[in-house]
């Protein structure tokens, strides 16, 4: 046996070790039971050089790159590649934006399907576990009903007068906790229905894998739109900052990088990571600069009922007005100037770099770290010359979430609709009680005059 | 060099698979060994095995239900730190099986990090939720509302940590295994901490929704078993071989007609159907209220069909007796595939018990994975059938807006009272 395993451990196409491993499982298990859980058994413990490797990605670079680069030696073809796929991802950024906030939702949820899909093609390859068709159907069920619960828990408040209009929307409204838990106790009855006796143990990691994903993609993509409907300078700051700090992390690790950063990603570098850092720093304030001066950009997004359109049109809050701040003697003789006109939202984006280019970066190691334990070069082949979509968006995944903390914390309160719509749905003596403690209130804050009645 | 190094750890794999393979076919975690104590030991040893095996759990079921009217005696205070030590005891239980399926022992780092998430995650929980009751207490105390006002970012910078410390722990060999047990314990986060969190709710709702919810799922393991036992025939799912049809119907009956029986009894104290409060004065929580109309007898008219077998035309109930028939229906029918869903998970790792903490019962997880959709339907069923939103909440949040939106809701919710004739004439301006 163990000569058996060191002759593997040294092949290193997948085809022969797929063949030893077969030989070995047929000579130790006489049952063919015990024989499909042996080598899950050992699947879960083989060491990491044990694993085959995924099928090299075919090469889907379009033909006409291919014509046109073809004079260049292969190094350069390939940074020729990765740059013109940055720049097209980049305009076609750009051109949704302009589509407004609609469009950007079905990019996003275009997105967070994508990845789910990448995530779960994975663990399909690694757990051979195309032959469970339920489980594909289970999957989609699933990301379907999570969808479902969390669209209909926020975005139903921002179209709350057109959901008013209507009487099956306002019923699937008010039981819309009870809808979805009963949708996704439906799948978990199937699933349990669909145990098969050889394949628990492979059903169940299915099982896990496929919720973790649900957790990782499903609620950030929900906390970016959260973010995108309180105003789409939330959306587009965090998301150029992180982009930004990949190029420049890049480009400084390439001119000056020396020293390895973690062992991790050997191709990051301690230069690249700080020149990164200032870089996004600065960028972020640029940028921040020129977006909070346009109403399209700052204004939370509402949806008029009554042109059935989103509008991002309102008075800026105070974050987006120009203030005069002194700067501080050390800069002083710096700048030469003595005070500054700035938005205070560019003090946020200082909070929102720092966080892209400190902490951002550690959701690529754990996505780099996650390729090498299942020994895959990229997450899919969707964009030639970077590989899948959750490889472009890696890095995004915490600053949505930290996004959102941020906004929940530091800026903005509950949304006031979503808190009138829960009071007038109370019992009257609760409404009643809740009045009487509000107005004390607001007449001991002196916002409310107090009535000569009492 | 490497080669020989991973030859001898895969050397050592061939002899631990071999030896578990020998035992079960696959892992095994160390070898249950009996702790039933002496005591019932001794008095049982007369008896044959079967009927001492039926004895031991008998005792112990016993046992279990008196600690658990104990605790309810003893207060909300002592309930949660139950429910909590619960929580604590099951993601032990299914961590453990983690790592003895993937013999990842000897990865230190990766315990500490466990019960780091744990904990992280029940910080997060407990400061959104339980700091709605004791909102005055925190805002009296500086430090508190200080915590309590940057709670998520706070809850979030403590996750960060613990997931950067993930990424640098990472360690060249086993990458693969320190994902799956990344992955592992946040699906236990996941079912436990969550479940636990919702029983929480339910339980300030008012101990009633706590308690008879679990005394369903109880009385159902129970009934389904004594059926099964006297009339069991046809099997009902493979996963389970002792469940059987007769024992599924039969117990789904009897469940509800206790679920029924039981509402009726305690819908009458109001130490059962008050939701907890926390008495700022006091500081202790308090069960007084006035019962709300769930809990008041109603005149019901007995349909045609059931009067000539009952023999009454109306009947007095109290309508949560309705809404026990729901919970009761659900215990029995739903319910169980929490335990199926326990049972394949047994046998996808082979283990035959989740732990030995119970004797002749297994873990506390064993005890608990019927009770693991109980607690989230009801919990649902509450906030969509039964109450709205929590009032002081919505004080809470009303206070945290800008005079000029407080203003305009005050008006709005003003004019809505009005309008329904709650409030009298327009009082001020």
């Amino acid at each position: 046996m163990s000569a058996r395993r060191r002759r593997r451990a040294a092949a290193e196409q997948e085809e022969e070790e797929e063949e030893e491993e077969e030989e070995e499982a047929a000579e130790a298990g006489s049952d063919k039971e015990v024989d499909l859980e042996e080598r899950l058994h050992e699947l879960d413990l083989r060491s990491d050089s044990d694993i085959p490797d995924v099928l090299p990605p075919t090469d889907s670079t379009p033909e006409i790159l291919k014509r046109a680069l073809s004079g260049l030696s292969a190094r350069w073809k390939n940074w020729w590649i990765r740059g013109i796929l940055s720049l097209a991802m980049i305009s076609g950024f750009f051109l949704i934006i302009y589509l407004g906030s609609f469009m950007l939702m079905l990019l996003v949820l275009s997105i967070q399907v994508k990845c789910y899909h990448e995530i779960i093609t994975i663990g399909y390859r690694v757990y051979h576990s195309y032959d469970l068709p339920w489980f594909r159907s289970l999957s989609w069920y699933f990301l379907l009903c999570v969808n479902y619960f969390f669209y209909g828990e926020t975005v139903a408040d921002y179209f709350a007068t057109f959901v008013q209009r209507r009487e099956q929307l306002q019923f699937l409204i008010r039981y819309h906790r009870f809808i979805s838990f009963a949708l996704y106790l439906t799948g978990f009855c199937m699933f349990v229905l669909s145990l098969v006796k050889k394949h628990y143990r492979l059903q169940f990691y299915m099982f896990a894998w496929t919720h973790v994903t649900l957790l990782i993609t499903v609620t950030q993509s929900h906390l970016v739109i959260q973010n995108l409907f309180e105003g789409m300078i939330w959306f587009l700051v965090p998301i150029s900052s992180v982009i930004c700090n990949d190029i420049t992390a890049y480009i400084f690790g390439f001119f000056f990088g020396r020293t390895p950063l973690i062992k991790l990603s050997p191709k990051k570098t301690w230069e690249g990571f700080i020149g990164g850092f200032f870089s996004t720093v600065v960028f972020g304030f640029i940028f921040s600069y020129f977006l909070a001066q346009h109403q399209y950009f700052v204004c939370p997004v509402e949806y008029n009922s009554e042109t059935n359109r989103f509008v991002t049109e309102c008075e800026p809050s105070e974050l987006f007005q120009m203030k005069k701040y002194s700067v501080p003697s050390l800069l002083q003789a710096v700048l030469g100037w003595e005070t500054v006109n700035m938005y205070p939202f560019q003090m946020h984006s200082f909070a929102l770099s720092t966080f892209a280019s400190l902490i951002g970066p550690f959701g690529g190691f754990f996505a780099s770290g996650f390729k090498r334990a299942f020994k895959i070069k990229d997450f899919a082949d969707t964009i030639p010359g970077h590989g899948g979509i959750m490889d472009r968006f890696d890095c995004q995944y915490l600053m949505a979430t930290f996004v959102h903390v941020y906004i929940t914390s530091f800026i903005r309160g509950p949304n006031p609709s979503k808190l009138l719509k829960q009071l007038l749905i109370l019992q009257p003596e609760q409404q009643l009680s809740v009045y009487k403690t509000l107005k004390s209130h607001l007449v001991e804050k002196g916002i409310l005059q107090p009535s000569l009645r009492g | 060099l490497q080669e020989s190094e991973s030859e001898t750890r895969l050397d050592g794999e061939t002899a631990s698979d071999s030896e578990s393979r020998s035992e079960f076919g696959g892992s095994s975690p160390v070898p249950t060994s009996d702790d039933t104590p002496e005591v019932l030991n001794r008095a049982l040893s007369n008896l044959s095995s079967r009927w001492k095996n039926w004895w031991v759990r008998g005792i112990l079921t016993l046992a279990m239900i008196t600690f658990f009217f104990i605790i309810i005696y003893l207060g909300p205070m002592v309930l949660m730190t139950i429910v909590m030590c619960v929580q604590i005891k099951c993601f032990h239980e299914i961590i453990t099986i983690g790592y003895n399926v993937y013999h990842s022992y000897e990865l230190p780092w990766f315990r500490t990090l466990s019960w780091y998430f744990l904990l992280c995650v029940n910080y997060f929980f407990y400061g959104e939720t339980v700091t709605d009751y004791f909102f005055t207490l925190v805002q009296r105390e500086e430090p508190l509302r200080i915590l309590s006002k940057y709670h998520r970012f706070i809850s979030f910078a403590l996750y960060l940590t613990g997931f950067c410390m993930f990424v640098l722990s990472l360690v060249k060999k086993h990458y693969r295994l320190q994902f799956y047990m990344f992955g592992w314990t946040h699906v236990t986060l996941l079912i436990v901490v969550t479940q636990s969190h919702l029983i929480i709710h339910n339980l300030f709702e008012g101990m009633i929704w706590f308690i008879v919810p679990i005394s369903c799922v109880i009385c159902n393991d129970i009934m389904a078993y004594m059926f099964g036992f006297f009339f069991g025939r046809t099997p009902l799912i493979k996963l389970s071989p002792k469940k059987t049809w007769e024992g599924f119907i039969g117990g789904f009956f009897s469940t509800v007609l206790f679920g029924l029986l039981l509402s009726y009894v305690m819908s009458g104290y109001r130490c059962f159907t008050c939701p907890v409060e926390f008495n700022n004065d006091t500081n202790s929580f308090t069960v007084d209220c006035e019962p709300s109309e769930l809990f008041q007898l109603q005149e019901y008219n007995i349909p045609v069909v059931l009067q000539s077998v009952v023999g009454w035309k109306t009947v007095r109930m109290y309508p949560f007796q309705i809404h026990s028939i729901a919970l009761s229906t659900f215990a029995s029918l739903i319910g169980p595939f929490g335990g199926f869903f326990a049972s394949g998970f047994k046998r996808a790792f082979k283990i035959k018990d989740f732990a030995n903490t119970i004797p002749g019962h297994g873990g506390i997880m064993d005890r608990f994975d019927c009770q693991y959709l109980m607690a989230t339907f009801v919990n649902v069923y509450i906030a969509s059938f039964i109450r709205g939103p929590n009032p002081s909440k919505l004080i809470q949040q009303f206070l945290t807006l800008r005079p000029d939106q407080q203003l305009h809701i005050f008006n709005t919710l003003k004019a809505h009272l009005v309008d329904r004739g709650i409030l009298g004439s327009l009082e001020d301006a």
